[in-house]
Formats: structure tokens, sequence, C-alpha cells
């Protein structure tokens, strides 16, 4: 019996060879269909060879994580074939060049089905150029599995030029068809995993990093300055490439010490400014953080976190960073660290950290991970509701209330709820002196110990404001559960998969999500924790970073732990079978 | 011309008696009034060190940034805020030390901001350590033996690096000191003024008689053009016999604010952030 709405393609090859552009322009064919699709992108630290793939989910659901299990397989090398047989199904495909070098027993043993196409041929027969041999086999992979060849068409004239006519698009167009129709003629009534298009209203195809950098456009973010590093540039890179439409500044800098400093310049004079940039960038911006803190400068600093420490693993995910976000910098001083776990919490906090920023006039964190920045995921536009945003820019003096000013402007003002009335530089009345040493509330610098311990209690004030403003934790599943996942972050999405598998097995469990995860919302932890028979702690990292943080913030200790620091994410399957060995097995 | 009184604040200087900033003080506050500039619309972003402290000292929006870190936070704040007149402060530690990274890279942009460097050849605030500056041999609580590096030619630094505006001047001799920082001001450019400040307390080496003895104003010299770069590395490379100060070099090229496309309709923080919301639903149709 076939098996509708539910398997995984994976296309692999040699960087260079494009299998991630054309997954991602499979992925954009799936998304039109209405189908749930999640695509994930892995590759290595080089430009040309070594392995690279890209899997894509497909699902009659909304799908957040990638799965073990592979339905079709695209190898357009040897390796790749070698390297992911051994997740291809029974019943599943390998899609190769009639002359790939693959013993087909491999396959068969397993019941694993060869579909040999001579790939090669048809692009230069119909197209004129083997490269188009990634559009032939992904032609193969819509032909067997029943995708209606108008997605596939659509997407290459979206790609080449969006008339038919145009020579590329043509060629390409022809290649598919062919291909799609030997496809699904030869070895289309023979493969089980099918796809049937479900009609919903057109949907976004979107990553963490353009929902973070969409987020900080809508909250008026108008400079970016940083330095190049994995998994953060594409942050940068998606506001350069829209910087005309949104008027923003892009500031490409000497190193991320340069980048975070000037962000604190630009917000200082008045504009919402960011910094984006991984763990090895954000070491080197430690000491500015600490400067913003203490002249109250407001900042967004997002820290795209990869496999550490050091240059680690620069093109894999963990999820290592969340104890040193939330220490960074010497001495002690409010600050915000934000987790979005999905697309659309990284959208959220793309333009809420502003508002802290500026509420609070303090540094604030976006938490994200290799995984999440480049993981697309289809979803409806109106989850990225333009309606639910605020900009909020906190105790800014406008040019009114400065006109109206009888008394000397005090920056560093002591004030009952910590946060001081900032003025920007430029107005006559509204001189602004402000300074990393300690100070008095104009602004000069301070020894006395009185004042230090004012404005020093002034500085954490503002955390408990904060600490108002931070969304709860998610909690989703039984109210009465006998066992709790607890996750934050890019997790989300496999934690809340296998919350769904172990439920079906008859299992009383929640899971607990952490998107906003300091100042830390200790009372909610406490009530849903203190009520779990069984807490389990699943993180990206070899210390469990976050059941520390809950240790030391609610006393409560998390006994089980399932960690994974190989640099590649988990997934719901995998999360589920280790709870059941790891956990339930032994309780 | 503006009052000088209005860059008077009340704030005793915490500087040794007879330090070289001193000087430079007045020098900046001279050439402020001079030029007709306020305290509202003039921005002193420092590094720290003791010349760093100086925005204490003056009436004008301050910011006191960290350790060698003046430059950047001041082009953030020029470049979102083109309107104002940002002057940079540094020790010779903080600029050709710890910050010298982003000499190097502030001179490749050509933001317009003047960048005052308080040159004593030695790590002041932290008592004493000979610094990038100081001569080869310099006895100091860390090079016990003498320091076997040789010195930072800041002049020379400058010019190989593409500054637009490269001065030199002595804080022994403020009314030229303030025509020097007058012309770097109006220099429509990075502007380095690399100023010989003695520090009385911990280098007793480069004292105020050991500058007065060499240095020599540029503007003297018969034949001497500033435009000439060829004639500006002579000068440059001058120093244990006769120190050069003035204007050593001044080319014309285009600033960074003028280059970017964002800042041509005023300064950047004038924008409201709310963006009007047909872009935003433009762009979101764009993953579509
Ligand atoms: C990152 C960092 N390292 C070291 C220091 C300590 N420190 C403060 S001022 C200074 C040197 C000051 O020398 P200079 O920049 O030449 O200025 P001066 O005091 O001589 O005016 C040092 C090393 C610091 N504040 N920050
Ligand atoms: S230690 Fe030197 S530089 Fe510092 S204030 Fe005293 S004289 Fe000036």
């Amino acid at each position: 019996m076939a098996v509708v709405n539910d398997m995984t393609f994976k296309m692999g090859g040699e960087a260079g060879q494009g299998a991630d552009t054309s997954g991602h322009g499979f992925a954009k064919a799936l998304t039109r269909a209405g189908l749930g699709v999640y695509g994930l992108q892995d590759y290595m630290s080089r430009i040309r060879g070594g392995h690279n793939f890209f899997q894509i989910r497909v699902s009659d659901r909304d799908v957040q994580a990638t799965s073990d299990a592979v339905h079709v397989l695209m190898p357009l090398d040897l390796e790749t074939v070698h390297e992911h047989l051994n997740e291809v199904v029974p019943g599943g495909a390998v899609i190769m060049d009639s002359r790939l070098k693959v013993d087909d027993g491999l396959l068969t043993s397993r019941g694993v089905k060869p579909v040999r196409i001579p790939l090669t041929e048809i692009a230069q027969r119909e197209g004129g150029n083997k490269i188009m041999m990634n559009t032939a086999s992904l032609s193969v992979a819509a032909g067997i599995s029943g995708l209606p060849f108008e997605y596939i068409e659509q997407v290459i004239l979206d790609n080449f030029g969006s008339r038919k006519g145009s020579k590329i698009a043509d060629a390409n167009i022809a290649v598919a068809r062919a291909a799609y129709d030997e496809g699904a003629r030869e070895f289309g009534p023979d493969f089980d995993f099918k796809l049937e298009p479900r009609p919903t209203k057109p949907r976004m195809l979107i990553n963490g990093n353009q929902a973070i950098a969409f987020g900080a456009a809508v909250a008026g973010c108008r400079w970016i300055s940083m330095y190049p590093m994995t998994p953060a540039t594409t942050i940068t890179e998606w506001l350069a490439a829209h910087h005309r439409k949104l008027g923003i500044v892009v500031k490409e800098c000497e190193d991320e010490i340069t980048a975070v400093l000037m962000a604190i310049g630009a917000a200082h004079a008045g504009v919402r400014a960011m910094t984006a940039t991984s763990g090895g960038g954000l070491s080197l911006m430690v000491e500015a953080v600490g400067l913003s803190a203490m002249t109250e400068t407001p900042l967004v600093v997002v820290d795209a976190q990869r496999a550490g420490p050091s240059t680690g693993l620069p093109t894999r995910t963990e999820q290592s960073d969340l104890q040193f976000v939330m220490h960074l910098s010497q001495g002690e001083f409010p600050r915000v660290v934000l987790t979005p776990g999905t697309v659309e919490e990284c959208f959220q906090a793309g333009w809420r950290a502003f508002n802290f920023a500026e509420k609070y006039q303090i540094p604030v964190f976006i938490l994200t991970d290799m995984n999440q920045s480049s993981a697309i995921r289809a979803i409806d536009p109106d989850r990225l509701s333009l309606d639910e945003v605020t900009i909020d820019r906190g105790e800014l003096l406008t040019d009114v209330d400065l006109d109206a000013m009888t008394e000397e402007y005090l920056r560093h003002k002591l004030t009952p709820s910590g946060v001081s009335p900032r003025a920007l530089p430029g107005h006559p009345k509204g001189i602004v002196l402000t300074t990393s040493d300690e100070h008095y509330e104009d602004g000069q610098a301070v020894e006395e110990a009185e004042m230090r311990v004012l404005q020093m209690e002034k500085r954490m004030r503002k955390l408990d404001l904060a600490a108002q403003d931070i969304r709860a934790p998610l909690v989703e599943g039984a109210a009465d559960a006998d066992l709790t996942l607890v996750a934050w972050g890019s997790t989300y999405g496999p934690v809340h998969e296998a919350r769904l598998l172990l439920a079906a097995e008859g299992l009383k469990v929640n899971h607990l999500h952490y998107h906003e995860v300091w100042p830390f919302p200790t009372a909610r932890t406490e009530q849903i924790l203190r009520n779990s028979r069984h807490i389990v702690d699943i993180e990206n990292n070899y210390t469990g970073q976050l059941a520390l943080v809950i240790k030391m913030m609610t006393g409560i200790d998390i006994a089980h732990r399932v960690l994974k620091y190989s640099g590649r994410p988990f997934t719901g399957d995998e999360i589920a079978r280790k709870v059941r060995e790891g956990v339930l097995a032994h309780v | 011309m503006s009052d000088l009184k209005l860059f008077n604040i009340d704030e005793k200087p915490t500087w040794c008696p007879g330090c070289g900033d001193f000087g430079i003080l007045a020098a900046i506050k001279q050439a402020f009034s001079q030029l007709d500039l306020q305290p509202h619309n003039t921005m002193l972003v420092s590094g720290i060190g003791c010349g760093s402290k100086l925005p204490y000292y003056m009436k004008a929006n301050g910011f006191d940034a960290l350790h060698g870190r003046a430059l950047p936070v001041a082009t953030g704040i020029k470049l979102a805020n083109h309107e104002l007149n940002v002057m940079a402060i540094s020790g010779d530690g903080d600029g050709y030390g710890i910050g010298g990274n982003h000499l190097m890279h502030v001179m490749r942009r050509n933001p317009n901001l003047t960048h005052i460097i308080e040159n004593n050849q030695v790590y002041g605030l932290t008592k004493g350590q000979y610094s990038p500056t100081s001569d080869r041999g310099y006895i100091s609580s860390t090079s016990p033996e003498g320091s076997i590096e040789i010195m930072v030619n800041p002049m020379a630094v400058a010019l190989a690096g593409g500054a637009t505006f490269v001065g030199r001047g002595f804080a022994g001799d403020p009314k030229h000191l303030t025509q020097l920082i007058m012309k770097a001001i109006q220099h429509k450019g990075y502007a380095l003024v690399d100023v010989l400040q003695p520090c009385v307390t911990y280098n007793k080496i480069n004292t105020y008689d050991w500058y007065k003895e060499r240095v020599y104003k540029v503007d003297d010299e018969e034949g001497f053009d500033s435009i000439d770069f060829g004639q500006a590395w002579a000068k440059a490379r001058e120093w244990d016999e006769r120190i050069p100060i003035g204007v050593i070099y001044q080319e014309d090229r285009p600033t960074y604010e003028e280059q970017v496309e964002e800042l041509q309709k005023g300064p950047l923080m004038r924008w409201s952030p709310e963006r009007p919301r047909d872009v935003l639903e433009a762009i979101k149709l764009e993953f579509v």
C-alpha cells in the first residue's frame, strides 16, 4: 500500500555540484504543492570537493525536524551512496545515473530499489549540458513519487527567467520533462511512496537567519556591522541584499571588536543597531558587551552557534554558548537572552530584541545555531505577522521633551525603575556624557562607594523589569505528565516530534521549552518541574547547560540527559529512542 | 566664533600638574570656539588612559569607551549622525598599540573624524611601562634593561595607511596646536593629529625640554608643500635630531559618509524605525 505525503529526499555530492541550490528548488516545488517541508543542508568547510548533502522532509503536517529515514537518495557521486545508503528504508529508491559504478546488489539486498536512468545523457541530449543532471535527478524523483510535473516546471521558470522561451529555462524544462516521464513510466508503478498536492494558499519557504533578519527589518533596525563568520553571515547578507528597500547601513569591519563597537556607537547616536556573529567572534566582543551595559547603550547581538571550542566544526551545529552568553564580560550587569526555536520565534526574536534593548538600555542576545540558521521550512505567511509587531523605544526623549527641559540633563539619572530617560547627542539641552568607568548621574567618572552602589543597583533593577516582559517557557502535552522533556532553542522541532512519538506509545509526556531564557523564568519552571515524575534534559551540547541553569535557579536536579555534541542536529526518532533506552528502561 | 566659556565645566582634571594633556585640552577648546562649534554639536569619543579622560574636562557630548576602542565607536556615531562633529581621542598605547588595527582601517575608510593621539611615549595611567612609541632602549618597569623594540613611527604609518590628513603637534605649543587642530577639523576626511605630550611623572627622557630642542614647524621650511607625498615621507622619517610639527600631509578623497547611499538624505538617526508596511509585505512575498 502506498504511503502518501510522508517521505524524505536526500541529494548529495561534492561541494560545487549544486546539491544545495537544486535541493532548494525542489523544496520550493514541494512547498507550492501545499506540503509540509523541512529542508536541511549539510556541508563541509570547503568550497570544492568533500561531501555535501541537502535533505528534504515532506509531510502532510508542518514538520520542523529532519528524519533518520530516507526514502529517495539522489547521489551525484559515489561517496553519497556509501555514506547514506544505510539510511534508505526498504522500498525506498536510489536515483542514479546509469553509469554510476554501484553494485545494485548492495541496494536490492536491503530492499532498496535501484532507479537507473541515463541522467547525464538526458541532460546532454535534451539540454545540451550535463550540468542539468541535477534537474534530471530531481525530476525523476518527482516522477516516481507522482508529484505533478507543473510544480517542477514552475520552479525552473522562476529560477531561469519567468517566461517560457528563455533558452536556458526551455533547456532545463526539456531535461526535466524527459527525466520525469522516464522515471514515472519505468519506476513509478513500483514505487510506494507518493506525493499528493494539497491546495493551500501560497506559503513562504524561509530559514531561521532570514527570519531573524526580517524581524530586525520590521523592528526598524538601520545598522548592522559585522565580520563574516559561519553561520551568522547570511543574516547580514540578506540585509545587504535588501539595503536599498530597507534603508539600512551594512558595514563589514576589520574584526568583531570593531563590529560590535560600531553598533554601540550607532545605537548611542540613536539608530537601532545590531551585529551578528558566531562564538569565535562573540569571544572578541566580550569587553564591548560590558561597555554597552555600563554606558546603557541598547545593543542587539546575534550569536549563531556552531560546534566549538575554538574554530571547532565551522559548518556544524551545537548549542554550547548558552552559559557563555549568560555570563560573558567582566562584572555584573543585566542582559536578556532570547533562544528562538522555530522560524516564527526567530522572527519574533528579531524584532523583540530591539524593544528589550531600547526599553532597558541593555545588551540583548539572540542565540541561534547552525542548524536553525540554514534549515528551511514552509510556513503560512500569516505566521510572521506584521500586526503583532510593536516598536517600543522606551524612555527616549524627543526634541520636544528636551526643549521643555529646565534642569541639566543627566544621562545616568537614578530612577525608581532603573531606566534613565535617554537623550540622543545633538540637542542643546541634552548634552550627553557617558563612560565605561563607573559614573555619577551626569556621566562623570566616580570612585566614591556610595554612588557606585546606587548606580549598580539602578542597573540591576532593570533586570527585574525585563523579567516581566520575558515570555514564559512553552509547555506542550499532557498536564499530568509522568515524563517531562526539557529543551531550549533550535531543538524545538525534534523534541516536539519525540513527544508525539512517545505519547503515541501511551506515555503521559509533556515538553517544556525555553525560547526566552534570561532573565530566567524561575517561577514557571518550578511550577512545571516540581510536578514531574521524570525529567529529561535534551541539548545539543556536552554539559547540559540549560539543566545547569535550572539547577542554579531552582535547585532542581535533572538526572536524565540526552546530549549530542557530534555537530549534527537531533531527529525526533533519535530523541524518542534515547529516551526509551536511556531513561524509561531505567526507571 | 563661539564663546570659549561654553566649553568650560566644573570638573577639575586629575592629571599631574604640568602634564602635557592640559595644553591639549586648552587647544581643543580654543579650536572648537574659533570654529564656532557648540557643545551640543560636538562629540568627543575617547579610549582609556590619562589622556582619554579629556572628555570629562570640557562641556561637549562625550563617550569614554574602552582602552583602544575610540575609533570604532566614533565611526559608528559619525555614520549614524554625520551632523555631529566627532573627535576621537587616544593615548599612544591606546591608539598605536591595542587599537592599532582600527587605525589601519579607519585610514582606508576616511570617515570625517578628527583623531587626536596624545603621544607621551609611555603608558601613563598604568604607571609608566614602555609603550609602542617608546624609543628603543627605553627603561621602564616592564623593560628594566631597556626596550628592544623599535618605536612605531606614527607619521609614516599614517602616510602608508592612506590617511588623508597627517599632522603632528606639540603640547608645549598650544597656539600652534590650536591652529593644527582647527585645520584637522576643517579637513574633510580622517585627520590624524599626533601630539607630542610630555608625561612629567613617568617619562624622564622625552621631556618638554627634550621636545623643545628638536621640534620645528614645517610651515617655516622654505618650499615645503604638504600635498607632496614625497616631501611628506621625508618629513615623516625625521625624529632623533629634528622633529617636524604641523600639517605633514593632506589630500582630498571622498569621505566614507559621502559614499554611503543611505546617508545622502540626512543623518540615519532621523529615520523612523517604522518602515512602510507595503515595503515589508513586498519583501515577505519574495519568500513565497
Ligand atoms: C583591555 C585593557 N587592557 C589594559 C587596560 C589597562 N590600561 C589602562 S590605560 C592603559 C595604558 C594607557 O597608556 P596610553 O594609552 O598611552 O595613555 P596614557 O595613560 O599614557 O595617556 C592600560 C594598559 C585596560 N583598561 N583595558
Ligand atoms: S602620569 Fe603622565 S600622562 Fe598621566 S597625568 Fe601624569 S603626567 Fe599626565
